[in-house]
């Protein structure tokens, strides 16, 4: 019996990042019929409907041009998503930066189409996307970082239509103007260059450019940009379009790449706005970009204490405390049940998120909800911190249970512990003891009372439209 | 009579109230005051007498409860006496005359049988000042003005004193000891007036139940405080009480009054000297420093202060922890001050081996019981200061192995006023016999009863298919749900647990032996698993009189989650753990464990968390045992009196435990 334990024991510790369910079901032939073993009841994660979606496309078969695609990338994406899978890639940020610049390869290795190469690239990314998300549908930064990466496309292609268009629209103004759009009568060589910023407008924030583009006067613009255009160089243009999409959107995403990996000092920018002499600051678990906000007011010598709840059940706050120390921080561990007693002497609550759902929820580390509430009956400030790459275009519906995630029992309970209580030779079937370990917790947005983002602050209700910027609406469900 | 008894009957007028409803009916058949008293006694003691504890509970009873429920807690004690004692009869005639005082009927009887009491009305003009004199009379006529006693003295007044028992029944005698006894006290309470004392109670001892000598103490102690102001002057009046002898009627009658107005004034004073008591004696503040150092140099434990103290809660000690206890357990042959039993229950205590607050206070208390087992009065003391002091001293041992808990508090409180209370007069072995008897029933009653009749409430709280969550380990929740789970209900478990102690476990493991299913999480993922759950139950630590729960560290947590999600809160709580105390922080009051527990992170493969940062200033591990739960996240509290709101414990820790407790 002792081996057996072993070697379940082994076993489950190695497939602890597994999908639980095919965990379970692996599990399931070496089960001695009528022996004292220890069953944890694995609550099998279900996905939300946007994912449940896109769970399906790994199995069909890749489409086309991916055959054509170099075999390294193709075996890139595969280790990747092996990563994903067993949970080996901790953290947003890193999975978020090794998603973008997977997707970077993705695309520079792809071969684009004389045709249409916007949809082409954007098909090649969605394929290797979707991949990327079933392989950790709670991990939202893949998802989002894949749609950004589809959104950067989409708008590199239409800034190179929109040229495009006013290239053509300079040599076909005097035919088919009608043809183009229906209205442009009066203004017949501007007539594109407003549906292409109208198109934009759907898109970008209405701005008071993006409103001005729509007048007469900044129609001008693309009209004696290109007015050097003839037709020879109309076919060296498209030529040069479709490197320049590729190139583009590169250069796109390299930004986007410089931005996850630089979103903790720009967060951190901000620390000494909100952070004041002699503040009492609460924060739970361990995370980055909390303590690189902390570690930012301390350099402009702010002198304040923080507690750290220790965050069970892997005990993270005793790094964030340790590392807090080191720069010179006062810190206090404490349990996580003593959260509420000491939330009222706390100033304010700071939490770094996992994901931001798009109504201004936040899905943290476990535990997050309990602190929030207790720091909404003090009144007491729960900030969140999070970069651009983990807001998250979708709506949340009952994410305490679709977007988490069940860790091993090892983490609460020695295997091995408990089977001495328990006799499944009564064959009840059902197991007398679970255990639930759960990772994630959803913080609903009434109880935050601001997000700080690279970006800089904003309010929970604002968070649909701050999301909104970075993401293109064709994208949601991919 | 009236317009005498306005001075008196003013600051009894609410008295009156609370008596009128027991009083009136048995009082009003019978105009003839001498009878009145012993009728009156034996109704009223006739309900009382089977329930020697705070059975016998009106909730108008409150402010005269001092006197009258000592009478009833002592009840147990043999009455041989057939006829009322005289205690009682002071009772009677106390309640008759301030029913009196606005009830007509009761100043008709005060006025109706003049035959009998013609004296009386014609003394009574100077009633009050008359009483007043019987002991400044008496002591007049000793030689040595009575503020010295001496036995020589006791002579005269024993003679006068067997007069009136040949000359009456042994319940007017006994009125007429009592009398002499107040005679005696108004000569101060010298140290030599103690050996006649014992003598007559010798002699009285078979006769006179606790509830007497508990009377015959007050009296002592009013006409003491009496005979002070107005002895002198009455001093003339030295012949005054025994023309009444052959009439007997009149000299209870005066007797009564008088003994009542002092013990009322007195009363007053005690009742308010209670309320001093019952303000809880504000805890050490460990910022405090000349308090701290003058509490160290007599502590037994040897505590090194941790180098890291927490700032917010210096005035809680932080002290090293696991470096004392094998100095302690080798110190416990050579014990000189502490008793062994206690010592061995405060390195228990120190060690962590028992935990639970009510294992905690069993142990205590039984450990007090054999520590008084064990005591001998020294030469030369009183038993009552010298077991008092020991038990301080045994107490502050216990504190400064841990802090007690508010419950032992209670109990302490409880022990305490026993030994206050116990008659001067009681053998030492008796004494000792008395004392362990009460402990042991307050264990049996406040926590061993209390817990059944607190599973029987609870359990009509459950039902099938319930998800019953709890959190660490009660072993009133316990019990509850084993009883719930024999009983044949249907339902699931959770128990949400927390470091350090990971209670929890231990109570995972009982349910899961015994067939319950149950699923096991931590305290951060209780908003997960609260979406599913029904009901929470959680055990309590103590109850404070503003509602505040305040139970072990997480319990707030998991109470405001629970509210978060609309899940009824039952908190069980044996009532004897409620506390007139209020809280609003968890700060204020705690206590603070080991903080290497907390440091101590138990993963085995994180290999990071080393200890070298250990020594940092700049980091402090926060041990937090308890927290205070707001009213507000409490839907119910199920107490040995059933099942109340938080908003009525004050009300229970007023009404009924005054009784049990001050008592």
């Amino acid at each position: 019996n002792y081996k057996r334990y072993l070697y379940q024991r082994v076993f489950l510790e190695r497939l602890s990042y597994w999908a639980f369910v095919s965990a379970a079901q692996t599990l399931r032939p070496i089960k001695p019929p009528a022996s004292h073993y220890l069953v944890f009841l694995f609550n099998s994660v279900s996905l939300s409907p946007e994912y449940s979606l896109s769970t399906s496309s790994p199995h069909r078969s890749p489409p086309s041009h991916s055959h054509r695609k170099m075999p390294d990338v193709q075996s890139m994406v595969l280790e990747f998503v092996n990563k994903l899978r067993k949970r080996k890639i901790e953290g947003s940020q890193a999975t978020a930066r090794c998603t973008v610049e997977l997707l970077r390869s993705v695309i520079s290795h792809h071969r684009v189409p004389h045709a249409n190469q916007a949809s082409a690239l954007i098909d090649a990314v969605k394929a290797v996307g979707a991949q990327l998300v079933a392989a950790n549908p709670v991990e939202l930064a893949v998802g989002n970082v894949v749609r950004r990466v589809l959104h950067i496309i989409r708008e590199e292609d239409l800034s190179l239509a929109t040229a495009a268009v006013a290239g053509l629209d300079l040599l076909d103004a005097s035919d088919d103007d009608e043809d183009v759009n229906g209205k442009g009568i009066g203004y017949p060589g501007m007539s594109a260059a407003v549906v292409a910023a109208a198109a934009r407008s759907t898109l970008r924030p209405p701005s008071l450019q993006t409103l001005l583009e729509g007048t007469p006067e900044s129609a001008t613009v693309p009209y004696t940009s290109s007015s050097g255009a003839d037709s020879e160089s109309k076919t060296a243009d498209k030529s040069s379009i479709t490197r320049k999409l590729k190139h583009d959107v590169i250069e796109g995403v390299n930004q986007l790449i410089h931005e996850i990996a630089g979103c903790h000092e720009q967060i951190a920018e901000q620390a000494v706005e909100h952070i004041h002499q002699n503040e009492v600051i609460l924060t739970l678990g361990s995370s980055r970009t909390v303590l690189e906000f902390l570690c930012a007011a301390k350099e402009k010598k702010r002198s304040f204490r923080v507690f750290v709840a220790e965050g069970a059940p892997r005990y993270q706050g005793h790094l964030l405390a340790k590392e807090l120390v080191a720069r010179g921080l006062q810190t206090t561990v404490i349990t996580d049940s003593a959260v509420f007693a000491m939330i009222s002497r706390v100033n304010m609550v700071i939490i770094g998120a996992h994901a931001v759902m798009a109504n201004g929820g936040v899905i943290g580390p476990v535990g997050v909800n309990m602190a929030a509430l207790a720091a909404k009956k003090h009144a007491v400030p729960f900030v969140v911190l999070a970069g651009s790459h983990k807001l998250c275009p979708l709506y949340p519906h009952n994410p305490e249970v679709l977007l988490n995630e069940l860790r091993s029992p090892s983490e609460l309970l020695d295997f091995g512990e408990f089977s001495d209580c328990l006799d499944f030779g009564t064959g009840s079937g059902s197991p007398l003891l679970q255990v639930v370990n759960p990772t994630f917790d959803y913080v609903p947005p009434s109880l935050v009372s601001l997000f700080i983002t690279d970006t800089g602050g904003h309010n929970p209700s604002y968070m649909y439209r701050l999301i909104a910027d970075y993401y293109s609406a064709d994208d949601l469900v991919m | 009579m009236d317009p005498r008894r306005g001075p008196l009957a003013v600051p009894k007028v609410r008295r009156v109230g609370f008596f009128t409803s027991i009083e009136p009916s048995p009082e009003t058949p019978r105009p003839n005051r001498s009878l009145s008293g012993p009728a009156e006694a034996i109704t009223s003691s006739s309900p009382l007498s089977d329930s020697p504890s705070g059975q016998f509970i009106s909730p108008v009873q409150i402010p005269p409860s001092r006197h009258h429920s000592d009478n009833l807690a002592s009840r147990a004690a043999p009455v041989p006496v057939p006829g009322p004692s005289a205690f009682r009869r002071q009772l009677a005639n106390d309640r008759a005359l301030h029913v009196g005082s606005y009830n007509p009927v009761d100043s008709l009887l005060g006025t109706s049988p003049p035959s009998s009491n013609g004296e009386v009305s014609e003394d009574s003009g100077s009633l009050f000042g008359f009483q007043r004199s019987d002991s400044a009379k008496l002591s007049a006529s000793f030689p040595n003005g009575g503020f010295d006693m001496t036995m020589r003295v006791r002579a005269p007044q024993e003679s006068e004193a067997k007069v009136a028992i040949a000359s009456t029944s042994d319940g007017r005698k006994k009125n007429v000891e009592a009398s002499e006894r107040h005679y005696q006290a108004g000569e101060g309470e010298s140290v030599a007036a103690k050996p006649r004392k014992e003598k007559e109670t010798k002699s009285l001892k078979e006769k006179t139940s606790k509830a007497e000598r508990r009377a015959i103490q007050e009296a002592q102690r009013a006409a003491k405080a009496s005979a002070k102001g107005e002895g002198s002057k009455r001093a003339g009046e030295s012949s005054r009480p025994k023309p009444s002898k052959p009439a007997k009627q009149p000299q209870p009658k005066k007797e009564a009054p008088q003994v009542t107005s002092s013990v009322s004034e007195k009363r007053a004073v005690s009742v308010e000297k209670e309320r001093r008591m019952d303000v809880p004696q504000t805890q050490m503040q460990y910022d405090d420093k000349s308090r701290v150092d003058k509490a160290k140099r007599r502590s037994v434990v040897e505590q090194t202060e941790s180098k890291n103290k927490v700032e917010l809660f210096l005035h809680l000690p932080q002290y090293e922890r696991g470096n004392q206890l094998p100095n302690l357990s080798s110190n416990i042959f050579s014990l000189d001050t502490i008793h062994h039993a206690v010592y061995k229950v405060g390195l228990q205590h120190l060690a962590g081996d028992i935990s639970g607050d009510n294992a905690r206070c069993i142990a205590m208390l039984h450990a007090f019981q054999e520590a008084i087992n064990d005591y001998t009065t020294p030469p030369m003391k009183d038993l009552t200061m010298d077991l008092t002091a020991k038990i301080n001293g045994y107490v502050s041992f216990l504190i400064e192995c841990r802090p007690l808990s508010m419950s032992m508090g209670n109990a302490i409180r409880f022990l305490k006023n026993q030994i206050r209370k116990l008659p001067v007069d009681l053998s030492e072995p008796e004494a000792k016999a008395s004392l362990c008897s009460e402990i042991g029933r307050f264990i049996d009653e406040k926590i061993l009863l209390a817990d059944k009749v607190i599973v029987q409430h609870a359990v009509t709280k459950i039902r099938d298919g319930e998800v019953l969550l709890t959190y660490g380990f009660s072993c009133v929740v316990e019990m509850i749900l084993l009883y719930a789970h024999e009983i044949g209900r249907k339902f699931r478990v959770v128990i949400v647990d927390s470091r350090p102690n990971l209670e929890g476990q231990k109570l995972l493991r009982r349910l899961v032996t015994r067939g319950l299913d149950c699923t096991y999480t931590h305290i951060n993922a209780v908003s997960y698993i609260m979406g599913e759950v029904t009901r929470v139950f959680l055990g309590a630590s103590s109850i404070f009189s503003n509602g505040t729960l305040y139970s072990k560290v997480g319990t707030a947590c998991v109470a405001m989650v629970a509210n978060a999600f609309s899940v009824p809160v039952i908190v069980c709580c044996e009532a004897y753990k409620f506390h007139e105390r209020v809280l609003l922080d968890s700060i204020c009051s705690n206590e603070l464990g080991d903080p290497d527990a907390i440091a101590n992170v138990p993963l085995r493969n994180n290999k990071k968390h080393s200890k070298t940062m250990d020594n940092n200033k700049n980091l402090q591990f926060l041990n937090l045992m308890y927290d205070s739960t707001p009213a507000e996240y409490i839907s119910m509290i199920v107490t040995d009196y059933g099942m109340i709101p938080p908003t009525s414990i004050p009300v229970i820790v007023r009404e009924y435990r005054r009784e049990d407790l001050l008592l």
